[in-house]
């Protein structure tokens, strides 16, 4: 057990950090990626970063080559996930679906001609995907879910209603969960699809979040026909495939939101020394201190624990249902780094973006505010808590 | 970088888990509880045989050689096991002290026989006024004679009465309160003028003592190292030794959580077993989420400490914070989720909750290593409001 990087991590970090240095979009020396408003504007300029990583070989490090991987290992992936955040980086555009999500279940279960088919432009960004699974009637209880998937011929007929579906609106295709056996039990009834999101008979309607954002959209199928070749697995055993992909590691993407998570308290720390409190600086308040080195501690210790686990990975080959705890761990600080966030800014905290005294353009309300996202979505803190109690520690089931 | 644990290391762990489960199962830990010393020596011999106490020392002083990890590895085990005895002072405290003070004639004096298992020794520092810092030590050490005569009163000193030599932190000289002018010295516990007096405390695994010096004469070769610069060496000891803590901590919170996970699958209310409650549940969820970060932290900590790195102190303080807390919260758990019979003496629920309150404390809690943090981080200004301490620091150096 070490924490010393080889020459050749070493070697590959710095070749990282180089094309990043030399390919990084910037405008008269400053970062030209500053999030735009117009989420179409946004989205164009993340599929053009994202073309360049994919032809210089930086997308799907640790995926196999004839896919459009780089056929590295996971480390190499460790690295490079770290590297981007480091530099600050503009994410992989669809990192969650496409490529944690969609690129498993068909390198799993998915034939030769849809990996072959979809894989490559999944990381050259020429195609985002989103992720049909949630229902109105179906979130913590996944496998209750309703939309129907019914043969006739070569083709699927969908009807149904999904939510919560992010990037529906920007999206090719989707990977969809639906019923194609409504008489068997609810586990065991359930398909994978692969659906073209322009298929007629998809209707896409944004859901505003509590920020007033609409990244997500309710999405209605009513009558959609779905080639018999876009079904991923055998028909009926969907929910493995379901399975599959969500307790899939994630350890390499949450380094992404571990790093964050400290630059974002590193502008905190620096935020607590111009505010004051009481006529001094906020971070001569031995509570403030105390808050902000308790999510220091968090934040390092959070490192720690995804470095260990995919130590692991590279050792057994298989991530297991430990992931679940990274999740709940981030999730839960990242809530409470944001309410020491708003509790340093006091009454500004408040004050959204375009209002008169909003600090750095209210973005701490705004983090605040989707802190609130993280114990929810791919699987509530209760639900992580769920697994970790049955499938860790072997309790029997609720 | 490979943050696992290699083959070899497995191995000595399972052998540590072995060996404490036959020679170290809770009723012999009871009967060292209820006995006058605290000590078993047929436990502290099989430790010796298996070379533990040599475990992290150089060859050459007869050691195995091994890492800090590997010894991190053996006190998980040894806090899982609830081990009594002497073997936390001798090692991490003695022995380290030893090794980072010492020269190279008293080495073969005390660290030779002690890296055998044939010499026990354990560390003096805190004082009535409870601070962790070179501000916290008063004790008097005046050169008289071509020696020293130790006046003053050590306190929460462990395992002193088994301690053949007692390592003392003492003032040769600078003001009080200056990291200045601190000197270890390595005592015989025979030396007259020096008094031993048993605290009573909550944790009968470990044995805490008052140790007073009443003109107590030191021979000149019994200080280790140059005599006033001995607070960087101690600054240090407490680091590894905090981290040492940290390990056996996260070995009691994994046994406190088998426990409860062992009980939650058996005890049966309501026509079913427990544990298929999620309130219950979710409670042990956020156990092992505690148990898994503390190990992070502290196998962390403990690759830094064995490489010698700069980031020891910082990690060190971070494991401490972190582990304190989750230790306490676990043990508390330990307690409710078995119930009635989680508040008997007969069960061992207490041992460990009793335990963790007095690691959560010694060496500083985890409010006192949060601060730590933040002061490593630079959120405490040095060059902001002078600090009267510094500005009399200041005058003591450029007078002298």
């Amino acid at each position: 057990m070490n924490l010393r990087r080889t020459p050749e991590e070493e070697r590959f970090r710095d070749e990282v950090r180089a094309w990043l240095a030399e390919n990084l979009p910037r405008d008269g020396g400053r970062p030209a990626f500053t999030e735009s408003d117009d989420m179409g504007e946004w989205m164009a300029f993340l599929k053009r970063w994202q073309r360049g990583l994919s032809d210089a070989g930086w997308a799907g490090i640790a995926w196999p080559k004839e896919y459009g991987g780089r056929g590295a290992g996971i480390n190499e992936q460790l690295i490079f996930t770290e590297e981007m955040a480091r530099a600050k980086a503009p994410n992989l555009i669809n990192i969650s679906i496409g490529i944690e999500l969609v690129g498993p279940a068909l390198m799993h279960h998915g034939t030769e001609a849809q990996r072959r088919r979809y894989l490559p432009k999944i990381l050259s960004a020429e195609e985002i995907w989103c992720q049909g699974f949630s229902e109105p009637g179906a979130g913590s209880d996944l496998a209750s879910l309703q939309t129907r998937a019914e043969m006739d011929g070569d083709y699927f007929i969908v009807t149904g209603q999904k939510v919560w579906t992010s990037w529906a609106e920007f999206s090719d295709h989707c990977i969809l969960l639906a019923r194609t056996d409504s008489s068997a039990p609810k586990h065991k009834g359930i398909s994978c699809l692969l659906v073209d999101m322009r298929s007629p008979g998809i209707t896409v309607k944004p859901t505003m979040q509590i920020t007033g954002e609409t990244e997500f959209s309710e999405v209605f199928f009513d009558g959609v026909r779905v080639p018999r070749e876009n079904l991923v697995g055998e028909i009926n055993l969907g929910w493995t495939v379901a399975m599959t992909v969500l307790m899939h590691e994630r350890g390499t993407s949450a380094i992404g939101y571990q790093i964050r998570l400290r630059s974002e308290l590193d502008e905190l720390m620096e935020l607590a020394k111009s505010v004051e409190r009481n006529g001094l600086p906020a971070s001569d308040d031995p509570l403030i201190q105390q808050k902000l080195a308790q999510s220091y501690i968090e934040v390092e210790i959070l490192k720690y624990n995804i470095y260990r686990g995919v130590a692991q990975i590279a050792r057994d080959g298989k991530p297991g249902p430990e992931s679940s705890i990274i999740k709940l761990f981030w999730s839960e600080m990242d809530r409470r780094q944001k309410a020491v966030a708003m509790e340093l800014l006091g009454l500004r905290s408040q004050l959204v973006k375009g209002s008169k005294h909003a600090v750095d353009h209210g973005r701490w309300q705004r983090a605040f505010l989707w802190s609130r996202a993280g114990t929810i979505y791919a699987g509530s803190s209760e639900i992580q808590r769920n697994i970790i109690a049955e499938r860790v520690l072997g309790l029997p089931r609720g | 970088m490979d943050f696992a644990f290699t083959s070899e290391q497995e191995m000595i762990r399972g052998q540590a888990a072995e060996f404490l489960r036959r020679e170290c199962p809770m009723n012999l830990v009871r009967r060292v509880m209820a006995s006058e010393h605290g000590q078993s020596d047929e436990l502290w011999g099989g430790m010796a045989a298996l070379g533990w106490m040599g475990l992290v020392f150089p060859e050459e002083y007869g050691g195995a050689g091994l890492g800090f990890v590997e010894l991190a590895i053996v006190l998980e085990e040894m806090g899982r096991a609830l081990a009594p005895g002497a073997y936390f002072s001798t090692v991490l405290l003695g022995g380290l002290a030893l090794m980072e003070a010492a020269n190279e004639e008293q080495k073969q004096r005390w660290l030779v026989p002690l890296a055998a298992g044939k010499l026990k020794a354990t560390l003096a520092l805190s004082e009535a006024e409870e601070r962790f810092g070179p501000e916290g030590i008063a004790l008097k050490a005046e050169r008289r004679d071509g020696g020293f005569v130790l006046n003053g009163t050590k306190l929460f000193v462990p395992d002193a009465h088994l301690a053949d030599l007692i390592i003392c932190a003492a003032r040769t000289s600078g003001a009080s309160k200056t990291d200045e002018g601190v000197t270890l010295f390595a005592i015989d516990r025979a030396c007259d003028g020096l008094k031993l007096t048993p605290l009573k405390t909550m944790d009968e695994t470990r044995r805490l003592y008052e140790v007073s010096f009443e003109q107590a004469r030191v021979a000149p070769d019994c200080a280790l190292g140059n005599a006033g610069g001995g607070w960087p060496v101690i600054a240090k000891i407490l680091d590894l030794a905090a981290i040492g803590l940290c390990a056996e901590m996260v070995g009691g919170a994994r046994r406190v959580l088998e426990m409860c996970v062992e009980y939650l699958k058996t005890r049966v209310q309501f026509g079913r077993p427990i544990g298929g409650f999620q309130a219950l549940q979710h409670r042990t969820a956020d156990m092992l989420l505690l148990v898994e970060s503390a190990k992070s932290a502290v196998y962390a900590a403990a690759c830094a400490a064995g490489d010698n790195s700069s980031e020891t102190p910082l990690l060190a303080a971070i494991a401490k914070a972190y582990t304190s807390d989750a230790y306490a919260w676990i043990a508390g758990e330990g307690i409710q989720l078995h119930g009635g019979m989680g508040f008997t003496w007969e069960h061992d629920a207490h041992l460990y909750f009793k335990r963790a309150k007095a690691d959560e404390i010694a060496f500083g809690d985890a409010t006192h290593h949060r601060a730590r943090v933040a002061e490593m981080i630079g959120l405490t200004r040095e060059a902001g409001i002078p600090d009267q301490e510094k500005v009399d620091q200041e005058k003591v150096r450029s007078a002298g």
